[in-house]
């Protein structure tokens, strides 16, 4: 009987901690690292990654989002998230499960440096490849083509065996293929240099330039002559890829500056055209459509997302509403004098910018910008498209075409092209044209404002914001010609592709000199620029 | 006529009484000394110097609380340059001629301190210069309490290149004399350790540039080439907000292309969104969020004096206030604020700076500070991840640049030169 007591207790004594050690792997390391020096935290880490527990991950990815804390008073470790007012959100590792919130000043946060982030991203990604989603996965495989091991190799060849998903599985295969070219078997490395071919992912055409890479005294380093051809027709079909998509690129920020041209010029060749006004306070009143969208979202600050759809006609409206006080008030009495208007109007550029530094600040404002709105679309590993640029493009067609259709298919439009083409007539015909040059510059003005909704996305937004945009709205009307939709559009788009493709051979500063002097030249010839006004009205 | 005698002479008698209460007070208006502060407060370098105005307000404020100097008061004369570097010698002008102010605590970018220096020495005025530079200067007239290239960009590259084992180099500048001579140094530093041309690229932009598309994706594809690539920014103001927005919209993150920036701190971080700029670096010689008790009473002071939690500390504040506390021991120890004496007495002065050492202004008109790099966290503060034992003397004149290598500036007697080459034992004098 005794000896069964004794027994029963000597197995309960053997389980019991047991049990607690099933715990014990994680929740000790954890304990190490809460009291571990930076130095030696990347030992930690590996130590940690090495623990085959679905809980490391997230601990570990806490860490790499910089959201692992340590209790000041007992060191133990929480996963926090800050909340607004100065609390943490806490989570307890081992658990999973949310504990409370509690003061942030109570918490040290365990940082990191650059070399742990680039760690802890590929033990991620490691444990990763097992995951069940197949984004996270090809990240997973994309993430380790950066590091390549022999080990590596073991880990890819599980993963593809049980792989379904087409994307991530062509994207081992190159993995693969990439490791294989370190091997000395020449059937399967000519096998792989076949598969790498036109392949963009940077990884693979630096691995085949090792491979084609000469000596100091110019003989190949790869001594196979038929590995060597064939890697060199691989790079050669990926070099070419690369252009191409490269002159895509370049094309497609030509096509973004040149909206943003367009959107700063149109309102200008709108007031100039149709009324022959040089309106120097242009750059203020996009100056005002930006801080206009600044205004807006201190109004609405829960409702980002949406506070640029509310910002566009609220900066149409407040622009357009400026340009017509600055038509009535200073404009109108001086009509038929250029100099004194372009002086008058430089004067009211100076009053608008000092109004807004002492209403609001000398300083720049920060202007947020929304989720939908930030990041690329990677359409391969050498060609993104931001998509802030991308929806400036498409909003600056837009507002472009219902320019156009407001100035041919309304009464308002009509009542406009009369006036610029011949203003007695108009009157004789019964249009009010006092009347229409206000609606003129208030339109043109709000256009502006428009535009300057679309700068505060891509720029400071400060008072000297018109400034640096004044210059090149006149250069897009004086090139493209005056009281001409087509032309600003034509002359906008030209001027930011050309400025785009000369800019990496010859830098920011020269490749804007060297637009200015073509436009010079330019006007030398055609003084009336691109597409100049048609008809005997025209002076 | 009684009445109107009385009246005139109690006219007379009140209109002396008040005439002698304004001369009065007139004379003691005159009783301060006069400090000027040339810092831009609006454009494009607005966003980095209008906090360097507030701290010397809190400075004075501090100086005239503990009873003034010299039992005199401090005034201080705010004078605002809008970031045109022409306006900033015509101001400093009006503050040393009209204003007669005997210290100016200003300037940031180095083409505003070039546009001062002639008027500086012309009128033998007295400036601290509290930023960062590109060195190859010393004036008589001018103290560098900022980082010369060996205290900020040298130490920086060898981080990057031993710690993070770089091997590509962007060096990306604003387009003025800063970032060229600074580039220049680093070019030389680089070539010297073995670096080859093809792995340098170097890119110059205009001040307030917003169009970072292009160059962007030149760094991306300059980083692809299997070697490990980073940025050497020596951008300066409001360009710097779109720079880093184009690298977090275009996928470039500090794990990838770390960008070490010279002119990125606190202050610049505190409008910005910093959630895609987490991992990137700056090398300061302070940091706010050095633990030091003199750190923490000079951040206690400054939130106090401001008003404002969430105004931040950086760098050339804390240049700043070193230049203005040697200043006051200087002219303590001097009996005056003559601008010859207070300059022979400022050197060898040493007090406490704010990271837990002792500052100690040399004779070449430079400090020894110590070398810190940081990394950018979630909050707009620095992670700092690699510091120097001790204090870095500053070293006016490169030693990786051929003309300076073996310049020294000097102004203890008998030498009292700024470029003295002491292989040629010449005296070139001031290189405006």
């Amino acid at each position: 009987m005794v000896r069964l007591i004794v027994g029963l207790l000597l197995l309960w004594s053997v389980s019991a901690p047991g049990q607690a050690q099933e715990h014990d792997p994680l929740a000790l390391e954890l304990d190490k690292l809460a009291h571990t020096k930076l130095s030696k935290l990347p030992a930690q880490i590996d130590v940690l990654a090495a623990i085959n527990d679905p809980r490391v991950p997230v601990v570990l990815q806490a860490l790499l989002d910089g959201e692992l804390y340590a209790k000041k008073s007992d060191k133990k470790l929480f996963i926090g998230t800050p909340g607004d007012d100065g609390s943490l959100q806490l989570m307890n590792p081992l658990a999973e499960a949310s504990v409370d919130s509690a003061p942030k000043n109570e918490f040290k946060r365990i940082g990191v440096n650059n070399r742990m982030r680039f760690q802890l991203r590929n033990s991620i990604a490691r444990i990763n490849l097992q995951s069940n989603d197949p984004q996270q996965r090809r990240a997973a495989v994309l993430r380790l083509m950066d590091d390549l091991s022999p080990d590596v190799l073991l880990l890819l060849d599980e993963t593809a065996s049980s792989e379904s998903n087409e994307d991530v599985l062509e994207l081992i295969y190159v993995a693969r293929a990439l490791i294989i070219l370190d091997s000395d078997d020449r059937l399967e490395k000519l096998a792989a240099i076949g598969l790498l071919k036109g392949n963009l992912q940077p990884m693979v055409k630096n691995r085949l330039e090792r491979i084609v890479a000469k000596n100091v005294d110019g003989a190949p380093v790869e001594t196979d002559p038929v590995i060597y051809k064939k890697a060199q027709q691989a790079l050669a079909s990926i070099d070419s890829k690369v252009r191409l998509y490269q002159f895509l690129e370049t094309t497609f920020f030509g096509l973004s500056l040149g909206s943003v041209l367009l959107l700063s010029a149109i309102g200008l060749a709108i007031t100039f055209g149709v009324m022959g006004v040089i309106n120097m306070a242009h750059g203020e009143l996009i100056m005002l459509g930006a801080y206009t969208t600044y205004v807006i979202q201190l109004m609405m600050p829960d409702h980002l997302e949406y506070s640029l759809l509310v910002a566009v006609p609220a900066a149409f409206v407040v622009s357009g509403l400026v340009g017509i006080v600055i038509e009535r008030c200073v404009i109108q009495f001086l009509y038929g004098r250029p100099l004194e208007t372009l002086l008058a109007t430089f004067g009211i550029s100076l009053i608008l910018q000092q109004a807004v530094r002492s209403i609001f600040s000398p300083l720049n404002r920060s202007v947020s910008t929304p989720e939908w709105m930030s990041g690329a679309l990677q359409i391969n590993p050498v060609f993104a498209l931001t998509y802030n640029r991308m929806y400036i493009l498409v909003f600056a067609l837009v507002i472009f075409i219902l320019l156009l259709l407001l100035l041919k298919k309304t009464t308002l439009g009509l009542q406009f092209r009369a006036v610029a083409q011949n203003r007695a007539m108009a009157r004789a015909m019964g249009i009010r044209s006092q009347w229409v040059d206000a609606m003129t510059f208030g339109l043109g003005s709000g256009v502006a404002g428009i535009a300057g909704v679309a700068l505060s996305q891509l720029t400071n937004v400060g008072p000297n914001l018109g400034q640096a945009y004044i210059i090149d709205s006149f250069m897009v009307v004086v090139f493209g010609g005056v009281g001409n939709l087509w032309g600003t559009l034509v002359s906008a788009f030209s001027l930011g592709i050309a400025n785009k493709f000369m800019e990496p051979l010859a830098g920011a500063v020269l490749a804007k000199i060297l637009v200015l002097v073509f436009i010079i030249l330019f006007i030398q010839r055609n003084p009336r620029g691109l597409f100049p006004q048609q008809g005997r009205a025209a002076e | 006529m009684r009445i109107s005698r009385n009246f005139k002479g109690v006219t007379a008698g009140v209109t002396l009484a008040f005439s002698s209460v304004l001369g009065a007070t007139a004379a003691w208006a005159e009783e301060t000394i006069k400090i000027g502060v040339l810092h831009s407060l609006s454009g494009t370098m607005a966003i980095s110097e209008t906090t360097l105005k507030d701290t010397v307000l809190m400075m004075v404020e501090e100086q005239n609380a503990a009873g003034g100097l010299l039992g005199k008061k401090l005034e201080a004369v705010v004078v605002d340059p809008a970031s045109n570097w022409p306006l900033f010698a015509e101001k400093a002008r009006e503050l040393i001629a009209k204003e007669k102010v005997d210290v100016i605590f200003g300037c940031w970018t180095s083409v505003s301190r070039k546009s001062v220096l002639p008027v500086i020495e012309e009128l033998n005025g007295l400036m601290f210069y509290p930023v960062q530079y590109e060195g190859e200067e010393s004036s008589k007239n001018v103290f560098y309490t900022g980082a010369a290239p060996n205290q900020q960009a040298i130490p920086a590259v060898d981080y990057l290149m031993e710690e993070l084992e770089v091997e590509r180099w962007v060096l990306a500048g604003t387009d003025y004399v800063y970032p060229r001579t600074t580039n220049k140094i680093l070019e030389a530093y680089l070539k010297s350790k073995g670096v080859a041309d093809e792995d340098i690229m170097i890119n110059y932009t205009p001040f307030g540039h917003s169009d970072w598309q292009s160059i962007v994706s030149e760094v991306k594809t300059f980083g692809s080439k299997g070697k490990k690539a980073a940025v050497v920014s020596t951008i300066n103001g409001d360009a710097n907000i779109p720079f880093y927005k184009e690298l977090g919209n275009q996928g470039v993150s500090a794990v990838d292309i770390p960008v070490v920036a010279f002119s990125v701190g606190e202050e610049e971080l505190s409008g910005m969104d910093t959630s895609a700029l987490v991992g990137h670096l700056a090398a300061w010689n302070y940091f706010q969020s050095v633990e030091s008790d003199e750190n923490d009473a000079f951040i206690a002071q400054w939130k106090k004096h401001t008003g404002d939690d969430k105004r931040v500390t950086n760098d050339p504040m804390e240049a700043t206030y070193i230049g203005f506390k040697m200043w006051v021991e200087a002219v303590k120890k001097a009996g005056t604020t003559d601008t010859d004496a207070v300059e022979q007495a400022m050197i060898g002065i040493s007090l406490p700076n704010l990271t837990g050492g002792m500052a100690v202004m040399n004779k070449n008109h430079h400090l020894s500070k110590p070398v810190l790099i940081g990394e950018i966290q979630e909050d707009g503060q620095f992670l700092v991840v690699s510091e120097t034992e001790g204090t870095v003397p500053g070293d006016a004149w490169s030693d990786f640049l051929p003309g300076s290598m073996d310049v020294i500036a000097d102004w203890t007697t008998p030498t009292s030169c700024g470029n003295y080459n002491t292989v040629t034992k010449k005296c070139s004098g001031q290189v405006f």
